[in-house]
């Protein structure tokens, strides 16, 4: 029995019109259109696509959970083993609306689903990690192209053939690291690559550094005395006893801590519980690493207008990107709430 | 983005340049970065009074891209 698919195109690609279209909700038609027909060919007995979802990309995009419950309700109906949406090459709204989808899809339905977007599309960032998107052109141009790398993957995933990497499938990295035994241990693997790098020849790593945001600088502060300063750590340095409990190395959580009646950190009201470096000097006097002392000398003697009564403590150690990105999100809304100027970030 | 001024004192700098930290200060040690207490009270201190003073420099200045404060 051949197996089941469902497809997800936009009305551009239903054939119904461009923009003065794209406002239509979703809709059902129990066959193959647009690049779906193209699939089902592609899938020859294997598989059959046996209807195709369509949905306007600014209704998707202005009504995503609605959209995507009424889509997903429309796919769930067929009983899928699979749902292929796009691809949507660099087309924003359609790659969010498609990745969306795919990744409702697979969270909500329990089956595959896969599509395809170029690298650019902002769809990729958002929706990477929770579903196989492969690597398409950035226009319909590379239909042609990627329509038969779909229809393969889909096979490969419908039959459960193992997978090699996401960079043998042509897939964006979902961050999903598996296990298994190597020929060569990591020491000649590493020596090798190092080998290879003062060679100047091509190498691929085996564990990718994460890509960093960069952030334009915010403007500076225009009146020092007036100003409302505000102190981080990440450093390590919490109230003696570390009574929220932060972890030693990679921090889930930060602590925001009352100084308003401290001048100072000592070794009995304040420690160090940093797993990555030595904590003597720190736990001796916790100012070298979270400089209270002097920060309050520079505001009684009006080299800026106050301090603010909280410092902000984590640990950054082998901390995950995404939960710092988290605690400063976090940290940045209250401070900008209670009015802080300018924030001094001391880092171990 | 909160749109705050943030002043970065580490004393790995690469690490602060490769994460974005914009207005950076280098700091004394990994395990000290704001004070040598190995030189005595005072001197830690006055160390710790500089690098504040340095960053506060750095929160006052117009900058267009990453910027080093090193003295």
């Amino acid at each position: 029995m051949a197996y089941r698919v469902v497809c997800y195109i936009n009305q551009f690609f239903a054939g119904m019109g461009g923009e003065d279209t794209a406002h239509v909700p979703p809709e059902f038609r129990p066959e193959a259109v647009g690049p779906a027909a193209q699939l089902d060919q592609l899938f020859g007995d294997e598989a059959t696509v046996v209807g195709t979802v369509i949905c306007g990309d600014s209704y998707y995009g202005e009504h995503l959970e609605e959209a995507q419950k009424a889509c997903l309700e429309l796919i769930a109906k067929e009983k899928p083993d699979l749902v292929i949406a796009g691809p949507a090459f660099n087309a924003g709204r359609y790659g969010v609306a498609c990745g969306d989808i795919a990744a409702g899809v697979t969270e909500e339905l329990g089956i595959p689903a896969i599509t395809g977007m170029f690298e650019e599309n902002p769809g990729v960032e958002m929706y990477r990690e929770k579903c196989y998107i492969l690597k398409a052109a950035d226009s319909a141009r590379g239909m042609r192209k990627s329509l038969p790398l779909m229809a393969a993957f889909a096979l490969k995933l419908l039959k459960k053939e193992p997978l090699g990497t996401a960079e043998e499938e042509n897939y964006f990295s979902r961050g999903i690291r598996k296990n298994f035994f190597h020929a060569e241990n990591g020491a000649v693997r590493g020596i090798r690559m190092l080998l290879q790098k003062i060679g100047r020849e091509p190498f691929t790593t085996e564990y990718e550094m994460p890509v960093f945001n960069k952030i334009p600088p915010a403007p500076p502060v225009k009146d020092l005395s007036k100003a409302t300063i505000a102190l981080c750590t990440s450093g390590g340095i919490v109230p003696f006893g570390n009574p929220d409990k932060i972890r030693v190395s990679s921090a889930e959580s930060y602590g925001v801590y009352d100084i308003s009646e401290l001048d100072n950190l000592n070794a009995s009201n304040y420690e160090s519980i940093h797993g990555g470096y030595d904590r003597v000097w720190a736990n001796e006097d916790p100012d070298v690493v979270l400089p209270l002392d002097v920060m309050r000398e520079m505001e009684k003697e009006g080299v800026f207008g106050k301090l603010y009564p909280k410092v902000f403590c984590t640990t950054g150690t082998g901390t995950a990107v995404a939960h710092a990105e988290r605690f400063g999100q976090e940290i940045g809304q209250q401070l900008k709430e209670a009015g802080v100027d300018a924030a001094i970030l001391t880092a171990t | 983005m909160a749109g705050i001024p943030v002043v970065e004192i580490a004393t790995i700098v690469p690490i602060m340049l490769t994460v974005g930290a914009n207005r950076i200060v280098p700091g004394v040690a990994i395990p000290h970065p704001t004070g040598d207490p190995a030189k005595g009270p005072e001197e830690d201190k006055r160390v710790r009074r500089e690098l504040l003073e340095r960053a506060f420099k750095a929160l006052t200045t117009e900058i267009s891209e990453q910027t080093i404060f090193a003295n």
